[in-house]
């Protein structure tokens, strides 16, 4: 679904990423950690399309084609998502307004017919009550006023209301409690399955325990440092990043 | 200064014993005295510090007259500046002379007399003596001095003790686009004690031409009044709009006060309130979209001038192209003014490289017991929203109108009436809004 070969981009002339290559199969899961600065929100803002960050080179293929040619809104209606760390407040535009904006641009690039007010209510009440929100989050303007945890569950709501078939989570779990983790993980694990693929970007281990990876991929100076099965992130929770700093600079040395 | 051309004296001296309240001593001598002050002081330049941003120079090289004749209109090119589903009271005026219509008020309102002020002025001149031209000082660097002079018509408003003016009164004030027309519109709102009434002014072009008006609000509140008072710009953008409004509150009155210019070549909008009476709450609510090589200049002032007073103002500007804005807030807090509270905020947003605003936000606070805020801020579309729109989908295009008219959204949200919210957004879908985006109804309520 995904295949990224050598990724390589900058911000204001700072080189973020080095040299990315991965595979990203349908159905698959792949968790990317690492420790800060290490090029992990660079790498996720990127495939979405953000355009401060200069690729300086590489190719991404998604479904075949170039994923770099993309506008980040074509990206998104060819269902691409991305679940921002920190969601934007935007003042004065209701929330319902911009998931129903959301799912039409998805649903008319898909050829569908853009789904009557009935129908889409009906949608979206479902999953609010999987997220366990509350509907007047709805009327409020988008992410306005929200706590921490209201903001990431609204972009999981959005993820399950645009049904993505490539979700990249960056740092989804960072200042959610316990509960609140719990819900964000049963949404996302409700979303799996053998069309969709998911790269889960996180510091901790922790959200690993509820979504669980096919892939861990371990990111440092832009580069991925090591590749490994589920096993890896509890082996980096056990003995943290500076054993595998320690080590890749060991092997870089001459 | 910049010299009025020579033109103006031979026409006020022609039209001097025709123009209105000509029978009446005490009006020829305020319209000489004014013609004298405009001829001597002329329009200030760039010099005087109230005009530091707004040059005058090329106005100043132009002839404005009014046009002869008396015009017409066909009333359904109304239609576009009607207020959908609002029964209101109203008086439509071309090149500032009125012309009556339907939808004129009834004359017979208890306690309420809605007249044009040139038909007062020429049966009775003397229910105005007392009013026209008290909240106007003639020696201001302006317009008010050549607006005092020339004026010919207008609205004349008057709300006894206790009255209710239960329909909103819309005042559609229309240019024909007669090349270098002058409209001198004089409105005198007189508002007794207790009394409530809210006015929505309309400017509007049926077509476009370089041509000058001068505007002059007068509202007088007395003790407890309630007046809501909407003033909408979208003049042809070739035309000059000079404007005061200028507002006296006595004790507990209630002044509100939304100011939307979208559009002229170049704007000024002088809006005073004087806060004369304890207790007395003015609330100054503003939002200017320009594009083009547009230029709007609001200058406000609030004078605290009694104890227990509140003043708020909110003031937004939305510039394109290479338009230029200038917001100038004075709130002077004297010293008998114990127990203000009084805010002000100016914020702008530049959607061009090229459009510039000039904010100078002043405060001056000769009290010691008040509660004073305010903030000023110019910037740019926020890129992080931007990129969060786009990133679900919505076009670029389509998402930098939606942050901007979510910008400008809370300046439409203070307004009281939905009728002139929608109009405002029907007027600013094309320029701000994709169209038929229902940003505030809500889309699917009641399901």
């Amino acid at each position: 679904m995904l295949s990224i070969r050598n990724l390589q981009a900058s911000i204001e002339g700072k080189a973020i990423l080095n040299g990315i290559d991965l595979e990203v199969g349908g159905g698959e899961v792949h968790a990317i950690m690492g420790p800060n600065g290490s090029g992990k929100s660079t790498f996720a803002h990127v495939l979405a399309g953000r355009e401060q960050y200069e690729v300086t080179g590489g190719e991404v293929r998604y479904d075949g084609a170039d994923l770099l040619a993309m506008k980040p809104e074509e990206r998104a209606r060819a269902g691409l998502f991305l679940a921002f760390q920190y969601p934007v407040e935007i003042p004065g535009v209701s929330n319902i307004y911009f998931l129903k904006s959301a799912l039409n641009a998805v649903r008319t690039r898909n050829g569908l017919p853009e789904l009557d007010a009935m129908d889409f209510i009906a949608l979206v009440k479902e999953k609010l009550a999987f997220m366990q929100m509350e509907e007047e989050l709805l009327y409020r303007s988008v992410n306005e006023g929200f706590s921490g945890g209201e903001k990431k569950r609204n972009e999981i709501l959005q993820m399950l209301v645009l049904e993505p078939r490539l979700a990249i989570l960056d740092e989804t779990d960072s200042g959610l409690d316990i509960d609140a983790l719990k819900v964000v993980a049963d949404g996302v694990n409700s979303l799996r399955g053998s069309d969709r693929a998911m790269i889960v970007v996180t510091h901790y281990q922790r959200l690993l325990n509820y979504i669980k990876p096919d892939f861990v991929h371990v990111l440092s100076g832009g580069r991925i440092a090591r590749s490994g099965g589920p096993e890896l992130a509890l082996e980096l929770e056990a003995r943290g990043y500076g054993w595998l700093a320690g080590e890749s600079q060991a092997g870089a040395a001459p | 200064m910049n010299a009025p051309q020579s033109g103006y004296l031979a026409d006020f001296r022609a039209a001097r014993d025709s123009l209105p309240g000509g029978q009446a001593a005490w009006m020829r001598s305020l319209r000489n005295a004014a013609m004298d002050i405009f001829m001597e002081q002329g329009y200030p330049a760039t010099r005087t510090e109230e005009w530091k941003y707004t040059d005058l120079r090329a106005l100043s090289k132009g002839h404005f007259t009014a046009p002869h004749g008396q015009p017409g209109i066909d009333a359904a090119s109304l239609g576009a500046w009607m207020l959908d589903g609002e029964p209101v009271h109203r008086l439509v005026f071309v090149d500032g002379h009125h012309v009556p219509g339907p939808g004129s008020p009834d004359p017979r309102l208890h306690g309420i007399t809605i007249r044009s002020l040139r038909d007062v002025l020429d049966s009775d001149p003397d229910l105005l003596q007392a009013h026209l031209g008290s909240t106007v000082e003639l020696q201001e660097p302006g317009f008010n001095a050549m607006n005092t002079a020339f004026m010919r018509d207008g609205a004349y408003v008057r709300l006894e003790q206790g009255a209710v003016l239960e329909r909103p009164l819309h005042l559609l004030f229309l240019s024909s686009g007669t090349q270098d027309a002058l409209t001198a519109v004089r409105n005198l709102v007189i508002a007794g004690p207790n009394s409530r009434a809210t006015i929505i002014e309309s400017w509007a072009s049926l077509d476009d031409a370089t041509c000058l008006t001068s505007a002059v609000t007068e509202i007088v509140l007395e003790h407890g009044a309630a007046v809501e008072h909407y003033k909408l710009e979208q003049e042809a953008e070739s035309g000059y709009h000079m404007a005061g409004i200028y507002v006296r509150q006595c004790d507990e009155s209630r002044f509100s006060s939304h100011n939307c210019t979208l559009g002229g070549r170049l704007v000024r909008n002088d809006l005073q309130v004087a806060l004369d009476g304890a207790g007395a709450e003015c609330s100054l609510n503003g939002l200017y979209v320009t594009h083009g090589r547009q230029h709007v200049d609001n200058h406000t002032r609030v004078d605290h001038n009694r104890p227990r007073a509140r003043s708020g103002e909110w003031y937004k500007g939305v510039l394109d192209g290479r338009s230029r804005a200038v917001f100038n807030g004075r709130i002077v807090v004297h010293e008998d003014a114990q127990k203000t509270e009084a805010a002000q905020s100016n914020h702008n947003l530049l959607l061009s490289g090229r459009a510039e605003v000039d904010a100078k936000p002043q405060l001056e606070i000769y009290a010691d017991d008040v509660k004073c805020a305010h903030g000023c801020t110019v910037g740019q579309l926020d890129e992080a929203a931007l990129f969060y729109l786009r990133a679900r989908g919505v076009d670029k295009a389509v998402a930098r109108q939606l942050l901007v008219y979510a910008f400008a959204d809370d300046v439409l949200e203070r307004m009281r009436l939905g009728s002139v919210r929608r109009l405002l957004e029907r007027q600013l879908t094309g320029r701000l809004l994709p169209a038929g985006m229902p940003l505030r109804e809500n889309p699917i309520q009641g399901h």
